[in-house]
């Protein structure tokens, strides 16, 4: 009986670990944002006034529920930045998901059906450029699509073009930012579920008088509508709040969730503000994620 | 059934050449000898003597490398006992939360992530430098550690530990002579991940790193900021090499192990 | 036909060895009413049994009956609900499986794949602190007993299954247990090397003088290697018994059933002739008649008489009148299997009665053909009563 009480202590602190780093360093830290979403901006280091004091205790913190600000959440409806930085960000995010997913799936349905000694290569291939640095992938495209930048001259010297096009600082340019860094995010799972899927099914339909184009639109894509729809969700989720691709390709116009939240932060100093931006930002993508991680859960639990 | 065509190839082409095109630039204009950077003007490496000289990019390439090992060093003992604890315990009073507390960092917006750590060292007062960018960095990868050895862990045969203890191998010590050395593959994996993506975070580290704590990605993300410079093309074209040659060498050597186990595993099933 | 071959593996020498029968010999392994649950499922329910010291004693079932939950209790994967779990008297259900003297062979074989052979074997001596000399010379010698000299320092994936096999065996046996437990030891090998494997499973058993306990759900595998066999159902022992006991004298249609080819003719119980119980058969009204052995039936209650194919007798030609249970019929089907073939035929009341013949001659004058009318008989010696 002492090995079951030693087993039961053990287990007690696998678990305690990690839970106590998760509370201290995903938990609290949401809750002091939530908290000082709530509080008033003043100008002074840290540039807020808190809420709750915790050193004045409960009756303190009773007190404080009452009068607590929900001003900065006012704020953001009345201030048409943004909403509208809102709108622009899930245009923006879900326009480049679109069109990852119709650059994508042609590019997992062909590495799906390449010889099978070369798909190790061909997903080698798709994941290096993830684990080359984020910020020199979209540094390079500042490179190409900059008025004098190689797109315009190779499109001038294929004489398609007579006036250089304004890429670089428009939405346009976000949008190929993130499709571009973005793009094995999606290539991934779709070539999961496409590779995984047992080609005499399409035999057997073409056998049942189904021809080649039906049996696609029948057999291959219904059964990678998981594949299509995690790929979906790996993309939107993280390019709703973006920073670095609309502070680098986007012009002082692009308005972007993530990057309000950080000249919110880092230039206008208004904590609170942030916080709420913060707030309403994960609010908004709660049902994404949800339905992610419930696909996540019923993977690992199919995969047991 | 169909065969792999010239259409296929003709997508895997455009693909990848859409994938590449854009770093082979950089890498290629870094050996430009003009500073105009998109005008080619003959081969020349003075970039990189450039490189050389630039003390603060070396300092902050430097504090970047020891925030990636020691975060990726910690993150992997974490994940890994989140992985176990995932995968090993069942259900247990507060699995729910726990779990999602493990996602939420993979799922969150760095912007929230990063803003969200930084309140929580000002409200304790912990100076911002080395140890808060690293904190941060260990939270934010811990979780992609654990996706990583939780999958491990599910495909692994729990008949091998069963055998182990059956020969008379107490619990514990099961873990350390058998489960640990047959995992390793995925934990160095792990470590990599992490590795990279600290190296990788402008976000995160922006928020949290304070004075004498510059990592490289703010480094550069302030040269960046003022347009394209070949210096940056230069110290863009070191990361990548680096990169490249780690994964290759990474992936030979897990090739061969991962074969080597997968044959066992069918061999013992089949 | 297993207890022949048993003869001619060990030499010759007929074993005497049934301590099951002698009421003073103590048993090595107890079950005593044991009990365990998932869930609401009870996979191993009630179960008590005895198994003595140097028996080869097979649990045998369908996948799901709960032989290996009975194995993994007493291995100690498992700990009982309810019941205790002996070994040389004493309670073992409460130690952990890593200080048990019982080492088990994994059906997936669980080499560690990160080991050579020698240091898979080598595993449990050096676990029980055995000193280095002694452990390398038990794995020479544990080589050598599975024929495997020389391939100490493969990795496993190296080996072939039957190799692999070999070196699980081995590993098992390093450090004698008192018990060996093999869960379904055979299923990953090709028919012919399985059987080979029988006989050599066999053999080591007798030389070492080990209780070997094996899980299994193919019944010639359990006649072959056991000296007793315990068939399960549904987390209960149903019978325990010789191979022979077991075939011959089923305690139950679902034993009668599982164990090899079976004819059922469910009927009501009209009374007794001597030894010989009266059964009229429901679908036919035919009046049967078979050993009423052991079983004990009022008379009207609902019985089934068991014929094995190989105890019918078929004809071509209509039996002389004084043969006992007659039945006749058309032939619906035959299987041709070489050395025998079975016929299985349709009656008039529509059910059917299999019936095998050995090919002592050539195919040129095989009587019987398809849709042939024929007449079936079997001896009421033939015929086993059962109740249940």
């Amino acid at each position: 009986m002492a090995t079951q009480r030693n087993t039961r202590l053990g287990r007690l602190a696998l678990i305690g670990v990690p839970a106590l780093w998760l509370t201290l360093f995903v938990a609290v830290p949401f809750a002091i944002v939530v908290r000082i979403s709530l509080s008033e901006s003043v100008i002074a280091m840290p540039p807020y006034e808190p809420v709750f004091d915790l050193s004045a205790g409960f009756a303190a913190f009773a007190e404080a529920l009452g009068r607590l600000d929900f001003d900065k959440f006012v704020f953001l409806t009345t201030d048409p930045l943004y909403l509208e930085s809102y709108l622009s960000s899930i245009r923006i995010a879900g326009l480049s998901t679109a069109i990852i997913l119709a650059v994508g799936y042609p590019i997992a349905y062909a590495m799906a059906r390449a010889p099978k000694g070369t798909q190790p290569l061909l997903v080698m291939l798709v994941v290096l450029p993830f684990w080359t640095s984020f910020l020199i992938r979209v540094y390079a495209w500042m490179g190409i699509l900059a008025r004098d930048g190689f797109l315009n001259q190779a499109l001038g010297g294929l004489g398609l073009i007579s006036e250089p096009l304004d890429i670089l600082s428009t939405d346009t340019a976000v949008m190929i930012g993130i499709v571009y860094s973005y793009l094995p995010f999606m290539v991934l799972p779709l070539y999961a579920s496409l590779e995984k899927m047992d080609l005499s099914l399409l035999e057997a339909a073409a056998d049942l008088g189904c021809p080649p184009w039906q049996a696609f639109w029948r057999i291959t894509v219904p059964l990678s509508l998981p594949g299509v729809v995690a790929g979906c969700l790996l993309v939107f989720i993280p390019a709703v709040g973006e920073f670095v691709i609309p502070d680098l390709l986007g012009g002082s116009d692009t308005l972007m969730i993530g990057k309000t939240l950080w000249s919110e932060f880092f230039s206008n100093r208004d904590w609170p503000v942030a916080s709420a931006v913060a707030v309403v930002l994960l609010v908004a993508l709660l049902v994404p994620i949800g339905i992610y991680q419930h696909m996540q859960a019923r993977q690992l639990e199919a995969d047991r | 059934m169909r065969r792999f065509g010239a259409f296929h190839i003709a997508v895997l082409a455009a693909g990848f050449a859409f994938l590449y095109v854009p770093i082979l630039l950089v890498v290629i204009y870094s050996f430009n000898a003009s500073r105009l950077v998109t005008v080619w003007a003959g081969f020349s490496t003075k970039w990189y003597a450039a490189l050389l000289a630039n003390t603060q990019l070396l300092d902050a390439a430097r504090v970047s490398l020891m925030v990636a090992a020691v975060s990726a060093t910690i993150a992997t003992v974490l994940g890994t006992l989140v992985a176990i604890v995932l995968v090993r315990f069942g259900r247990f009073r507060g699995r729910l939360v726990f779990s999602s507390l493990v996602y939420a960092p993979l799922v969150m917006p760095e912007v929230i992530t990063g803003l969200s750590l930084l309140l929580l060292y000002v409200a304790v007062a912990f100076d911002r430098g080395f140890w808060t960018v690293t904190l941060a960095h260990v939270t934010f990868t811990l979780s992609f550690v654990a996706i990583v050895v939780q999958s491990r862990l599910i495909s692994f045969d729990r008949s091998l530990e069963e055998a182990a203890q059956d020969l008379g191998c107490p619990p514990a010590e099961t873990f350390f002579r058998i489960t640990l050395p047959i995992i390793l593959p995925a934990l160095i994996a792990g470590w990599l991940l992490a590795f990279t993506l600290s190296l990788d975070d402008l976000v995160i580290a922006s928020f949290t790193s304070g004075p004498g704590a510059t990592t490289l990605p703010i480094q550069i993300y302030s040269a960046v900021r003022l347009g394209v410079s070949p210096e940056i093309n230069a110290a863009s074209t070191i990361l990548i090499g680096l990169v490249t040659l780690a994964v290759i060498a990474f992936s030979l050597s897990t090739k061969r192990s991962e074969v080597e186990r997968q044959r066992a595993e069918r061999g013992a099933a089949t | 036909m297993a207890d022949v071959i048993r003869q001619q593996q060990l030499g010759g020498v007929r074993r005497e060895f049934a301590p099951w029968t002698d009421p003073a010999a103590a048993p090595l392994i107890r079950f005593d009413a044991v009990t365990k649950r998932f869930g609401d499922v009870a996979a191993v329910d009630g179960v008590s049994l005895d198994i003595y010291e140097r028996e080869f004693f097979a649990l045998l079932g369908p996948s799901g009956c709960g032989k290996t939950t009975l194995m993994r209790l007493l291995a100690g994967f498992e700990t009982p609900d309810a019941g205790r779990v002996l070994l040389g008297g004493e309670d073992i259900s409460a130690v952990p499986p890593h200080l048990r003297p019982v080492n088990m062979m994994f059906q997936s074989y669980a080499l560690f794949p990160h080991m050579s052979v020698a240091a898979n074997i080598a595993f449990g001596p050096k676990m029980d602190g055995w000193p280095r000399a002694r452990v390398d010379a038990r794995v020479g010698q544990m080589l050598k007993l599975v024929q495997l000299d020389g391939l100490g320092a493969r990795k496993p994936h190296q080996l072939s299954g039957g190799q692999r096999q070999r070196v699980a065996l081995a590993r098992s046996l390093a450090k004698s247990p008192k018990v060996l437990l093999l869960d379904e030891p055979m299923a990953a090998l090709d028919k012919k090397l399985r059987e080979e494997t029988q006989f050599e499973l066999m053999h080591i058993q007798y030389e070492l003088g080990m209780t070997f306990v094996i899980v299994t759900h193919d019944q010639e595998e359990a006649m072959t290697v056991a000296d007793r066999i315990g068939v399960m159902d549904k987390g209960r022992l149903v019978q325990v018994g010789t191979p022979a006991e077991i075939y011959e004298q089923p305690n139950s249609r679902y034993v009668a059933d599982f164990i090899g080819d079976v004819t059922l003719f469910k009927g009501t119980l009209e009374g007794r002739d001597g030894d010989v119980a009266l059964v009229r058969e429901r679908t036919s009204g035919v009046l049967l008649r078979a050993l009423a052995g052991m079983a004990d039936a009022a008379p009207g209650a609902t019985v089934w008489i068991a014929v094995r194919p190989e105890k019918a007798r078929i004809s071509p030609d209509p039996l002389p009148p004084d043969t006992p249970n007659v039945l006749s019929g058309e032939v619906f089907d035959i299987a041709y299997l070489g050395d025998l073939s079975i016929y299985k035929v349709r009656r008039p009341d529509g059910t059917f009665m299999k019936a095998s013949q050995p090919n002592a001659t050539r195919l040129v004058e095989r009587p019987i053909g398809w849709d042939d009318k024929v007449w079936l008989s079997f001896a009421p010696e033939a015929g086993v009563l059962l109740t249940r």
